[in-house]
């Protein structure tokens, strides 16, 4: 198990620049259409067009799953208890 | 014609209800072949039904409308019927015969639900729900000693919504004289009560706990059961009963974010995949808040979708169970290198129940998101945006990622039994059908479908979402690191408060008792003592008294009445 290329690839440490450049990739990847795709906002009777600009979509989506899990982060503090809490 | 069929016609769950009765007077073939035809009947007669009310039985002074056919129910019985199948199919050669007779009483009781036209059938059907699916849990108790204490817990918070809709059902009755099962508003005390008896089986706040406390305890097989009928059947009731009140939007949303922020913190796997049914009914139960046709049509055809990943997320969890006997994130990974179908169908299910493009997810719970947006409702809007990519954050990403990722756990355990693969490769293929061929699902919704999911806008904005969201969970992999910890809950109130209350209140009762005790003891020690005091060998009313006394006693008293007569 401890030899290097007896792991499948996907363990091996050196193969670790190449997942993130895919991951990178994939990433740019999906924001390459935001120079094509016009997006419509979904509340411009409310005078909202945060929606529409540019990648929006992409760093809402980062930004809200970080707060989710420093959110989650934070409370656990308070509520994490070890597994076996209610064993009697 | 109608009439004539009507006359024959029985409630659809009764199939499964006489059947779960049948399973243990046979063995071998026949109850394996009993087990994959009766839901396949079910679904037959659930699809034979003509729309319309078409029983009545007279019961006291009202009647009750067991076989009563609407698009609704029809949808809802149509997945519940395909569940009951593949979840048979599933639990054919590992379940014990309890759990699959509970399991098919219990599914045939959700069916007996989606049909009841009036509240008193309804009220039935959703208690035997709550005796089978104890019994799905109490069943596993052998193997899992845990599961029994979980059984009855979750026995207690079924009774007590039981009695709460059934205080409602009552009131409501009695103020309106009918027992009809149509849609209500939350104006009065009794329209209050049945909301209240419908939310605590959808999980809602603050009795959200009960879903990651009991399911997890049931057998690998036995929770793919408990995911699909219960929660899905209170969805049902809801959107019949309650479309369009404000509070749900408002229920739901908590629901959603609850379940979101409790799976990023838990380690077992299939506790996680518990909180996300929380996570999946939120999405619904804001859906039905809203209540315009598009978003009740979202909420059913979520519901319809999130049977089948959530089951086959949780088939593929089970197999996980059942090949390592192992359910804790820390102690798993790597799986993928021996397990590859499960692995496989695991990342379909979690891509699934993660709204991506080509799968049910991303053409229901679009529905949804596009019909609050259609309202205007912004803020709803921008949280339900949130909570899709926290979705593929605790559901997406992590099941699969902790489970056959990770680390390697240096376990290669194969893959389980023919029937079990067979189950999980008929969810992902629904999966995916239903994903790319939307159409299907869209024409037995409630209302008329006028939404293509599949737009150039659409799919580049969901892909952004997921794929940022999915980078956001590798950027903050050190801050995921799985803990041997649970999270306190709701639950503590019934598991742990009232125990210490109980404690402490036989403590001071105890302590009330000795001093009562001591009381009476000594009122008792000084009775007997003055009665020895006055009447014990030396007590003045025993004492012999000398003759002489007595002599002068009298001659006192003859002195006296003398005295008395003369003067």
């Amino acid at each position: 198990m401890d030899n290097e290329s007896n792991k499948h690839w996907l363990y091996r440490k050196k193969n670790l620049p190449t997942l993130w450049g895919i991951q990178i990739a994939i990433l740019v990847l999906a924001v390459l259409p935001e120079f094509f795709v016009h997006h419509h906002p979904h509340f411009e009777q409310q005078g909202i067009g945060i929606d529409a600009t540019w990648g929006f979509f992409a760093w809402y989506g980062f930004l809200t799953c970080t707060a989710m899990v420093v959110g989650a982060k934070l409370l656990g503090i308070f509520l994490k208890r070890k597994d076996t809490y209610y064993d009697d | 014609m109608t009439e004539m069929l009507g006359s024959i016609l029985l409630p659809p769950g009764l199939v499964l209800i006489i059947g779960a009765f049948l399973l243990p007077l046979v063995e071998g073939k026949l109850r394996a072949a009993l087990v994959l035809t009766l839901p396949l009947l079910t679904l037959a007669l659930v699809w034979l039904i003509p729309d319309g009310n078409h029983v009545q039985i007279a019961f006291l002074d009202y009647s009750l409308q067991p076989v009563n056919s609407t698009a609704e129910g029809r949808l809802f019985a149509t997945i519940f019927s395909i569940m009951a199948f593949a979840g048979g199919l599933y639990a054919l050669k590992t379940a014990t015969l309890t759990e699959l007779s509970a399991a098919f009483a219990y599914a045939g009781s959700a069916i007996g639900v989606t049909f009841a036209g009036d509240l008193i059938t309804l009220f039935i059907f959703w208690e035997m729900m709550a005796l089978g699916s104890t019994m799905v849990l109490w069943a596993n108790t052998a193997a899992n000693p845990k599961a029994y204490k979980a059984s009855i817990r979750y026995l207690l918070v079924h009774l007590l919504g039981g009695v709460v809709l059934m205080s409602g059902i009552v009131a409501y009755v009695f103020e309106t004289g009918s027992t009809a099962f149509t849609a209500m508003q939350a104006d009065s005390v009794a329209t209050w009560l049945i909301l209240a008896g419908f939310l605590v089986n959808a999980g809602a706040p603050p009795l959200s706990a009960w879903i990651a406390d009991a399911y997890p305890e049931a057998s690998p097989s036995g929770m793919v059961f408990l995911s699909a009928f219960t929660t899905k059947t209170a969805v049902f009731v809801l959107l019949v009963g309650f479309a369009g009140t404000e509070i749900l939007i408002y229920i739901g949303l908590y629901m959603v974010f609850y379940g979101i922020i409790y799976a990023l913190l838990e380690n077992d796997m299939r506790r996680i995949l518990a909180y996300s049914i929380v996570n999946q009914v939120g999405f619904m139960v804001t859906a039905i808040g809203i209540g315009s046709e598009m978003a009740l049509n979202g909420a059913a055809a979520h519901a319809f979708a999130h049977i089948i990943y959530k089951a086959l997320l949780l088939m593929s969890a089970g197999s996980v169970l059942l090949m390592t006997s192992k359910r804790k994130c820390t102690e798993l990974g790597g799986l993928f290198q021996s397990m590859p179908v499960t692995a496989i169908n695991g990342i379909v299910g979690a891509l699934a129940i993660s709204a991506f493009p080509f799968t049910s997810g991303f053409v229901t719970k679009s529905l949804e998101t596009s019909a609050a947006a259609y309202e205007g409702l912004v803020f709803v809007w921008f949280m339900l945006l949130a909570a899709s990519a926290g979705v593929f954050l605790h559901a997406g990403i992590k099941f699969p990622w902790f489970v056959f990722f990770q680390k390697d756990s240096g376990m290669r355990p194969p893959d389980p039994a023919a029937n079990m693969r067979w189950a999980m490769w008929l969810f992902s293929f629904l999966c995916i059908a239903i994903g790319v061929y939307p159409q299907a699902l869209y024409s037995i919704l409630p209302y008329a479908v006028d939404y293509q999911p599949y737009t150039v806008d659409h799919l580049v904005t969901q892909f952004q979402l997921l794929l940022f969201a999915g980078f956001a969970f590798f950027v903050l992999l050190p801050m995921m690191k799985r803990t041997l910890t649970i999270s306190l809950d709701f639950d503590w109130f019934y598991r742990r408060f009232s125990k210490v209350v109980g404690d402490e209140f036989s403590v001071k009762t105890g302590k009330v008792f000795d001093r009562l005790e001591m009381q009476v003891r000594g009122g008792v020690t000084g009775f007997i003592q003055r009665l020895h005091r006055h009447h014990g060998p030396q007590g003045i009313l025993a004492r012999t008294w000398p003759s002489g006394a007595m002599v002068l006693w009298v001659a006192v008293m003859l002195v006296a009445s003398l005295v008395l007569y003369y003067v």
